[in-house]
């Protein structure tokens, strides 16, 4: 059980980390500014997960 | 236009830094704050959760266990307050039992942050404030306000389903990180699981008589000032509540704890060890669902415009009105009842007798306030004082 779920626990973190890239990524590409403000808002939430913070 | 672009995406940028680093420093501060606990005279020594359960060790939940031993041997009674970390009496009431209490015979185990994890986190989007300050004459006391729920960051992911060890009875998915519905807990489990275990392997191999799980509830919920009690203690509890509410000036009732609703501590505690099972739910109108305005203010002195006015229109299971309920008045709810328990206990069974000494009481409670009972850890001798 603790096994499986340090398994589960690991996978998410790196579905986090895969996301926020992925808004870093768009972040970086977009040309609009509302587009890059959204990006960043969005991005908060996860870095914090990440950092293990929040 | 390439240029201003990219000022623009730097500035962006850096303020997306700056609004992380100021919420992750305040989510931080709040998971580290160091509370200090003054070892009162009665404490003989302070013992570890991972003690009775090994894989706590370096975990969220590897708290301090209070023991306090009296000269005489007799019998033992555990306290626990913190199950719910969002229910601030049950933490202060067993805080001043550790720095006040003594005990002549017997002994009593206490611990301030059953569910430490939860302790370390507030509820999304609830607006809990992260810390309150309990006033002093030397200055106040912060302490961590907290969850129902153990910290996402110690224990995730939630299931679709929460199944009850061993009963198999179904539960709310977050209830796997509640304390109180996953009593017995079992070994290899979740953390929070483990830490049921823990107290159950507490409970078992130091003989424990009485175990009690200190609460509060909102004035909506129905089980409300009174003592939730196994089959085991039905007279022993019928007792307690009216000594209680005949000598100490308040008024508890008594319930039993249902045969089928599974996880919580006066159920399973009975269930699985041979002690006696106790809850203690005292008023908090911080918790009610039509409150307003929700900061320390209100956390501490229990008033509430909207919560009365919900009273008014008969939709409370307890009494309130502008004065509220201070937390004055909560914690000293909760020490009387556990000094009463204690007596009405010895008197009972002489042979495993725990007698305590000097715990405020609810009329101590009233005159003075809690920081008045709160002892200052800079002028504590030294090694006695702990953190949690």
């Amino acid at each position: 059980m603790i096994t499986l779920q340090t398994v589960i626990t690991f996978a998410y973190y790196l579905l986090t980390a895969g996301a926020a890239a992925l808004l870093i990524g768009n972040f970086v590409r977009t040309k609009q500014w509302d587009r890059e403000l959204l990006y960043l808002i969005v991005l908060v939430p996860f870095l914090l997960r990440v950092l293990r913070l929040k | 236009m390439m240029n201003r672009a990219a000022v623009r995406k730097a500035l962006l940028g850096v303020l997306a830094v700056l609004f992380v680093g100021a919420s992750g420093k305040s989510f931080s501060d709040h998971r580290r704050l160091a509370e200090p606990v003054v070892l009162g005279p009665g404490v003989t020594r302070v013992a570890r959760l991972a003690d009775y359960h090994a894989t706590l060790r370096g975990t969220a939940n590897d708290i301090n266990l209070y023991v306090l031993e009296g000269r005489e041997p007799g019998g033992t009674i555990l306290v626990f307050g913190g199950t719910h970390a969002e229910e601030p009496a049950g933490r202060l009431a067993a805080w001043l039992i550790v720095e006040h209490a003594t005990v002549d015979k017997g002994r009593l185990i206490v611990a301030l942050s059953a569910n430490r994890s939860a302790s370390t986190v507030t509820r999304p989007g609830a607006a809990y404030p992260p810390t309150y300050t309990i006033p002093t004459a030397w200055g106040g006391q912060a302490f961590r306000m907290g969850d129902r729920w153990s910290s996402p960051l110690d224990q995730w992911p939630d299931p679709e389903v929460f199944i009850h060890y061993p009963s198999g009875q179904y539960l709310a998915y977050s209830d796997i990180r509640n304390l109180n519905r996953t009593f017995p807990g079992r070994p290899n489990g979740t953390l929070t699981e483990r830490t049921a275990f823990a107290f159950m392997e507490l409970i078992r191999r130091e003989g424990v008589d009485v175990a009690i799980d200190l609460h509060e509830a909102e004035l909506q919920y129905p089980v409300i000032n009174t003592i939730v009690t196994h089959q085991k203690g039905q007279e022993f509890a019928t007792m307690v509540s009216m000594m209680l509410t005949d000598m100490e000036g308040f008024s508890i009732g008594t319930e039993f704890s249902p045969l089928n609703l599974h996880g919580l501590s006066h159920r399973e505690i009975g269930d699985h060890s041979q002690a006696v099972s106790l809850l203690f739910e005292a008023p908090e109108p911080f918790l009610d669902a039509t409150r307003g305005r929700t900061d320390a203010d209100v956390l501490l002195s229990g008033q509430d415009e909207f919560v009365v006015k919900a009273g008014a229109h008969g939709l409370l299971f307890a009494p309130i009105d502008e004065r509220g309920w201070p937390i004055a008045t909560r914690v000293g709810r909760h020490t009387s009842s556990v000094a009463q328990t204690a007596t009405t206990w010895s008197e009972d069974h002489p042979g495993r007798a725990v007698i305590v000494k000097n715990i405020p009481r609810y009329a101590d409670l009233l005159a003075h306030g809690v920081g008045y009972f709160l002892r200052d850890p800079a002028r504590a001798e030294p090694g006695r004082v702990a953190h949690e």
